[in-house]
């Protein structure tokens, strides 16, 4: 593992939570790192307003409790929805959706490895059948992961086929989970976002879908939203993955994503590496941005 | 984005009010000030290049210049056109090219940002113009990026140096090395480096692309850049001119709707010039930056110097 400055909010706020008085240079500071970690300039002016209401109610002047409140109202923020992913069905079905490079492929061979690890029988559907490499990249997953793997019978395959194909066979064979991987796609492209919608229509057609899941890069700053609305239109997301969050961005947008379309973080990413992924935490999270 | 739409009318607004009042007070400017500040702020500018910025905004339009002007709120606009412009490059740099070939191209850049997917593009453009390109592949840690790569390398009709399989097997400062000897060797007039993608956190892997860089010494190196990236562009344009360092900046994905403020944050925090923009899957979505057009993506401001024509 590589030498790694540890994850955490910017300097700034550690500098100060470290004074002995909150004042008026500690809001800006404040207002500050919540931009630079990517909370956008309206979420950050709601949380500073409030949190300002907060220090005239307790009235104190210790940054020490800012620092508590701060902490405590992001996490609760994070907490009000349900990070529980819901794989009952069988076969459960999972769609992974994104825009380009977010880590959609990488996060399926994760998350097949842990399933697998749990005893889970895992098949994965390539229906990325555009991006050059992609099906060869998901299979080297598979492999790692130890699932089943349907490649499409020809290069440019429609997609749709592939994943019926694929949830043919988990419905044929037994097989427990079915992941579908789809190729990234801008969420401006019509054209390409009727194709999700259509993905899922002759998926449904089968089986009911268990859950799709959005990646969002935690280095995205304020697409993320535009991105979210979106795939929550056009393929039904039901649960988000943070990706890339072992670097230096912190995805503050993804709270602004929460609230306002009201679809949970279910999975982290922090890293290249196939154990690199785990549930969410609000606490772990809100502890990780503001120390 | 809903608040984009809302700038323009609200900047409009105000320099419609400033048009019959003629001369700008302080409380105007800093008025117009905010709203560029949070403009930006939504487009993904760095903080501390908002900062700046607004500063010599709010400097200039406080100034004569602005007061003398016959229209000082289009006078305003104008300057943070100029602004912009001026610190997105003012005017294109083109690929220098070696003196004795082969001229080296090595990319370098966050994980997923588009660097191999560039490859292609370069070498397609390239080789339209008559050149011969190679592409070397160097990144032997993404599963299949050397497959991709090759397929890329098809697509576009150019040769490829790809002697390991990748997938954590073979040591790309070598391939590195050995793709440029292939180039000499077979007579192709450029070689252009695929890596894999590393975090500006990475220290370990940060060194690794500085010891390719150090084994091949290219004539450009080209850090390619997501347009879609938020405050973390200022770390990591930071990591990658201290890891590698770079010649020029390659913004990708500009075919969505993200306003692009990791442009303005790259240029200004590094100096170094953007000289292409990505602006889509296929090999031809491809071209030379204009910074006009992305001062104007940024802040919407053709919009804007439409409205106040209008006004
Ligand atoms: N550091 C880090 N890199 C990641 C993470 N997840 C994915 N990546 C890397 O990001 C790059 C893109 O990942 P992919 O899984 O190919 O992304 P994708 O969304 O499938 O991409 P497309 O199919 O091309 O749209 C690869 O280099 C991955 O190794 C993560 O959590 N941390
Ligand atoms: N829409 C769009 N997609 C792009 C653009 N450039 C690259 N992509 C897509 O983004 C994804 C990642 O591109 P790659 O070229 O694999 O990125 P990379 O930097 O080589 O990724 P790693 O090797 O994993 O670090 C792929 O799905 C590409 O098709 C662009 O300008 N627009
Ligand atoms: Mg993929
Ligand atoms: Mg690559």
């Amino acid at each position: 593992m590589a030498e790694r400055t540890p994850w955490s909010l910017s300097g700034a706020l550690r500098g100060m939570f470290a004074k002995k008085t909150i004042d008026d240079a500690t809001w800006d500071d404040l207002e500050d790192a919540l931009i630079q970690a990517d909370f956008g300039p309206g979420v950050t002016e709601v949380v500073v307003a409030e949190l300002r209401a907060k220090v005239a109610k307790y009235n104190t002047t210790d940054p020490a409790d800012l620092q508590r409140m701060l902490r405590e109202g992001i996490e609760e923020r994070l907490a009000a929805y349900n990070p529980t992913l819901t794989l009952s069905e069988r076969p459960a079905i999972v769609l992974v959706v994104g825009v380009n490079g977010v880590g959609k492929t990488t996060t399926i061979g994760k998350f097949a490895k842990f399933l697998h690890t749990y005893g889970r029988t895992v098949v994965i559907g390539a229906a990325d059948t555009f991006r050059a490499g992609a099906v060869e990249q998901l299979a080297t997953w598979a492999d790692r992961a130890g699932a089943q793997i349907v490649r499409p019978q020809m290069e440019g395959q429609d997609p749709a086929s592939v994943a019926f194909q694929t949830v043919d066979k988990a419905k044929r064979e037994g097989i427990e989970i079915v992941l579908i991987d789809t190729a990234g796609r801008l969420q401006t492209k019509g054209g390409l976002m009727d194709e999700l919608t259509k993905i899922r229509r002759v998926v449904e057609k089968q089986a009911p879908i268990a859950e799709v899941l959005l990646v969002l890069d935690a280095t995205t700053g304020q697409n993320g939203l535009a991105q979210a609305e979106a795939f929550i239109e056009h393929a039904g997301v039901t649960g988000l993955v943070l990706t890339k969050l072992d670097g230096s961005a912190k995805g503050g947008f993804v709270l602004a994503v929460q609230e306002k379309t009201g679809i949970p973080i279910k999975l982290v990413g922090q890293g290249e590496g196939i154990n690199d992924l785990t549930g969410f935490t609000p606490h772990v999270f809100a502890q990780k941005l503001i120390g | 984005m809903a608040t984009f739409g809302n700038l323009s009318d609200r900047l409009a607004e105000t320099f419609k009010n400033l048009r019959t009042k003629g001369k700008l007070t302080a409380a105007d400017v800093d008025g117009t000030v905010r709203e560029i500040r949070r403009a930006l702020l939504d487009a993904d500018v760095a903080l501390e290049v908002v900062k700046a910025f607004t500063g010599i905004v709010r400097e200039r339009a406080l100034s004569d210049e602005v007061n003398k002007a016959l229209n000082p709120a289009q006078q305003v606009v104008q300057i943070v056109n100029e602004e912009l412009v001026q610190i997105l490059g003012g005017t294109q740099r083109r690929l220098e090219f070696a003196k004795k070939p082969p001229t080296i191209i090595m990319l370098a850049g966050l994980q997923g940002a588009g660097k191999t997917t560039l490859a292609g593009k370069l070498a397609k453009w390239l080789a339209k113009d008559g050149h011969t390109p190679l592409l070397v592949a160097a990144d032997l840690q993404r599963p299949n990026a050397v497959t991709q790569l090759e397929v890329v390398a098809r697509q576009a009709g150019v040769a490829v140096y790809a002697p390991e399989p990748g997938n954590g097997v073979g040591d790309p400062v070598k391939v590195a090395r050995d793709g440029v000897k292939w180039a000499v060797q077979k007579v192709h007039d450029v070689v252009i480096v695929d890596t894999a993608g590393r975090l500006g956190v990475d220290a370990e892997l940060m060194k690794q692309a500085a010891n390719i860089r150090k084994a091949i010494d290219p004539d450009e190196v080209l850090f390619v850049i997501d347009a879609m990236i938020g405050q973390d562009a200022v770390a990591t344009a930071k990591a990658f001119q201290d890891g590698v360092d770079f010649t020029g900046v390659v913004l990708t994905k500009l075919d969505g709707d993200a306003r692009g403020g990791a442009a303005l944050s790259v240029a200004s925090l590094t100096g170094r010039p953007i000289m292409f923009a990505s602006t889509g899957e296929g090999l031809d979505d491809f071209e030379p930056f204009h910074p006009d057009r992305m001062a104007g993506r940024i802040l919407d401001l053709g919009d804007i110097l439409t409205l106040i024509e209008q006004a």
